[in-house]
């Protein structure tokens, strides 16, 4: 069995056609993995312009991973949790798409991001905790956790156009092979 | 005397910017995305306030450190939003007119911002501001506005 294949079971799912096909639920956890960006990548972005040295510079970094970063991990939990739900409504049409692949990458590398700050940068947050601008490894770690995820929301925004739509052929030959599309040779 | 402004409206989405966006496949998309990393940097800067006075997220910090950090990044986000919210409106002007979520937030976000510049500042930025009842009052009718303000704007894609 396939990834494809089994989506597409998943796809024919009570749960998913109801999902899909409801009149407020769909919007309702839309709306709610949209709005609950404010809470994840709001905060996240605040960590970030501290870890940069472009904001609350008297603060100590710490004060942020310690008392904020619980709210943006929270925020992410949501996001999690009404994000696999929506997927489970179209999950084929996400599978093949384009942008969501770009989506799942960037989450990658977002996830890496933050792995390896609180790996190796955060453990030794007490040598820089009160510098205005904290040392490279942590300004290198702002930078790249601020365009990933904006590269995640952006791209999650357009997950909603289907301009390389798979069932849109034809497509180019890089778009087919990108977004996983099963085309029928010519 | 609303029926009024419809001539507005049209004018709005036949105006250069408004057809510019309108005719462009990829404009409104983009702009949109921009719209939203908008809405994360407000959200954050009004939330990361907010949360103090409520008693929560910064709490070690004074009030009026943490609102005085934050606001030049709750500026930017308004600027974001503004910017980018602007052409989307324009693109889409007569639309907006028929949608009860436009109105709803075009109501609520001038009293948003005017509260989150007057009353939440001067309370936030007072240097011997201590979480309290009134710190609490402040921050709960901000979390309420804003919130509105989101939700009526996510609710304009989807009552068209």
């Amino acid at each position: 069995m396939t990834i494809l294949t089994a989506l597409e079971w998943l796809a024919g799912t009570r749960w998913s056609i109801d999902l899909h096909e409801s009149q407020y639920m769909w919007p309702f956890l839309e709306s709610v993995h949209v709005l609950c960006l404010t809470i994840f990548v709001g905060t996240a972005i605040m960590l970030d312009l501290r870890l940069l040295g472009v904001a609350m510079t008297r603060v100590p970094a710490s004060e942020f991973t310690r008392r904020l970063l619980p709210w943006t991990r929270g925020g992410f939990a949501v996001m999690v949790v009404t994000g696999g739900l929506l997927f489970t409504a179209t999950p084929v049409t996400y599978y093949q798409s384009l942008f969501f692949r770009i989506k799942v990458i960037m989450l990658i590398v977002a996830g890496l991001n933050v792995a390896i700050f609180h790996a190796r940068t955060q453990r030794r947050i007490s040598e820089w905790d009160l510098d205005p601008t904290p040392p490279r490894a942590a300004r290198v770690a702002a930078i790249v956790s601020l365009i990933a995820w904006s590269a995640v929301v952006v791209a999650g925004r357009l997950v909603a156009y289907n301009w390389f739509a798979c069932d849109l052929q034809p497509q180019s030959a890089f778009v087919n092979w990108a977004a996983g599309c099963v085309v029928p040779l010519p | 005397m609303i029926d009024s402004l419809l001539p507005w409206f049209e004018a709005i989405e036949n105006s250069g910017l408004g057809q510019t966006v309108r005719v462009s496949v990829w404009m409104f998309p983009v702009i949109e995305s921009l719209h939203l990393l908008g809405l994360c940097a407000l959200g954050g800067a009004v939330l990361t306030v907010d949360l103090r006075l409520l008693g929560a997220g910064l709490t070690r910090q004074p009030i009026a450190t943490v609102a005085t950090g934050v606001h030049p990044w709750l500026k930017a986000g308004v600027a974001m939003m503004i910017l980018t919210g602007v052409p989307l409106f324009m693109s889409e002007a007569v639309k907006c007119y028929n949608n009860p979520s436009f109105w709803l937030k075009m109501e609520i976000l001038p009293v948003a911002l005017l509260y989150a510049f007057t009353v939440r500042r001067r309370v936030a930025s007072n240097p011997a501001r201590e979480t309290s009842a009134v710190t609490r009052l402040t921050a709960v009718v901000s979390l309420l506005l804003w919130f509105t303000v989101a939700v009526a704007g996510r609710w304009i894609g989807f009552s068209s």
